[in-house]
């Protein structure tokens, strides 16, 4: 019976996260699509809801009763798990991610490799549907999808040592503690910036949307999903981003901490504060879709591997002899 | 040169300024409109709808000429005609498959009493082919429900024509 309990005490925990991010993805697709349009003087989707607030909840009742297509040449089981691995593995990585002093999921001690893994593996639901469709721009699609996600984590895990060698730990609740005093945005400034755009090429955003340039490849490895598989790819991707923004708002604008620790302001919840830095940066990464046309190919690596991994590794050399040499070192 | 280019580019200027320009846009009046609760504006010479009029005592413009069924380059226009009890020539059936209809405005043209019009209405599109087989009846009310509007358009546009 205990046992049970502590089981069903999990379950409500999981829910209690689960929900409010689904339902923020889907606030967060509405906001994209706004940004997008405001930025082109165009309305924008303002039907459906005030504002047009519930515009996602009306696609997703289109998605769910769409049919599902499944290509007669394509592997079933591989075709069918692709989705379901992308949206599990962008969820499961929340788990991490700190609301405030002690409100996180999982308060683990390697929280961001834990991120960082996970969010490795999402390759392989990109490249497992692009793979299990059989057919050539889905595979094209998922191949560039691969190459593009792995060079660039490496100048993310790059980044990230930057920080952690300023914390001492990589409790993603210790990294935030550790900006009390300065938030790491501004001694890292040029780390931020390669981080947020190496996150837009992680989660497959414009400029760096390759895996499914419209032009070249129709769709990608989505071209060959239809229905609630399509809008699980999409829950997916957005779930990404969205952790992508938590990420950078937790290393570098200092998580649940307050811009200013003084009266009126830490009186607000922390959680409201992560909300509002995550919104921000998901705001830019909007705006940085309206802005920048498409990347090429043999461009984008180039930024990956000759640009930003010299240089982050660079950075990486001047913080830890700066530390070293002025006796900032964390103690482990 | 050379370092201006490099410092352009490693502090990302041109995107910079590219964020900006977005950001003042984005507060700018919008270009477009709410489309089903607003409307842009139509000319008098819009090409709609097809409606048949009539004159103000009830009684119909149409003479069953059929110059509008031998103009109609899709011959999407089928009349036919008898002589009403009273001696003058009417038609008994008067269709337009506006399937096959182009809106060229031919018909419009050609009628000698300003019977077969083209309305302002643009938004008839309907669920199943059948309903677009428009006859006698459906283009008479037609004409009965927009006949404000196309009398003041055709007025508007007499002196061009």
């Amino acid at each position: 019976m205990e046992y049970i309990n502590l089981v069903f005490e999990e379950v409500y925990k999981i829910l209690f996260l689960l929900v409010p991010v689904l339902v923020s993805v889907a606030m967060i697709v509405w906001l994209d699509r706004r940004v997008w349009a405001f930025v082109q003087k165009r309305q924008g989707p303002n039907v459906v809801g005030p504002f047009g607030l519930l515009q996602s909840l009306a696609d997703a009742l289109k998605y769910i009763f769409k049919e599902i297509i499944i290509p007669a040449s394509s592997n079933k089981i591989i075709f069918i798990l692709a989705p379901i691995i992308t949206m599990t593995l962008a969820l499961i990585a929340w788990a991490v991610i700190p609301f405030g002093e002690d409100q996180v999921l999982a308060n683990i001690n390697v929280g961001i490799l834990y991120i960082f893994a996970v969010s490795s593996l999402g390759v392989y639901g990109i490249i497992m549907g692009g793979w299990a469709s059989n057919s050539k721009y889905p595979f094209l699609g998922s191949i560039r999808s691969a190459a593009q996600m792995v060079s660039y984590e490496v100048s993310i895990g790059i980044i990230i040592i930057n920080v952690l060698l300023c914390v001492g730990s990589l409790n993603l609740s210790d990294i935030v503690l550790a900006q009390q005093n300065i938030w790491f945005i501004i001694p890292l400034f040029p780390m931020f910036v390669i981080f947020f755009i190496s996150a837009l090429a992680e989660t497959n955003r414009p400029p760096f949307d390759l895996p499914e340039a419209e032009a070249e490849l129709v769709a990608g490895y989505q071209t060959e999903y239809s229905g609630m598989m399509y809008a699980m790819f999409w829950l997916g991707e957005y779930a990404n981003i969205l952790l992508m923004c938590a990420l950078g708002s937790i290393l570098f604008l200092g998580g649940w901490l307050s811009p200013i620790d003084l009266y009126p302001f830490n009186l607000i919840p922390g959680a409201i504060w992560l909300i509002l830095k995550i919104l921000l940066l998901f705001i830019l990464f909007a705006l940085v879709k309206a802005v920048v046309p498409r990347y090429r190919y043999d461009q984008l690596m180039r930024l990956g591997w000759k640009i930003f991994l010299p240089f982050s590794l660079t950075y990486v050399v001047l913080t830890a002899s700066y530390l070293f040499y002025f006796n900032l070192l964390p103690s482990l | 040169m050379k370092i201006t280019r490099f410092l352009k580019t490693i502090l990302m200027v041109d995107f910079v300024t590219g964020l900006l320009i977005a950001l003042r846009e984005m507060f700018k009046p919008k270009k477009t409109i709410n489309y089903p609760f607003e409307k842009g504006k139509i000319s008098p010479r819009f090409r709609g709808e097809h409606a048949l009029r009539r004159y103000p005592n009830g009684e119909e413009r149409c003479i069953a000429c059929k110059l509008c069924e031998a103009v109609c380059p899709a011959q999407a226009i089928t009349i036919e005609s008898a002589e009403r009890s009273d001696g003058s020539r009417k038609t008994t059936r008067y269709d337009i498959d506006m399937m096959k209809c182009i809106y060229c405005g031919l018909c419009e043209e050609s009628c000698p009493v300003d019977a077969i019009v083209q309305g302002p209405n643009f938004e008839f599109s309907t669920e199943t082919r059948e309903e677009l087989y428009y006859t006698k009846e459906k283009l008479l009310d037609n004409g009965d429900r927009w006949e404000n509007i196309l009398a003041a358009n055709i007025k508007s546009d007499n002196p061009y024509r």
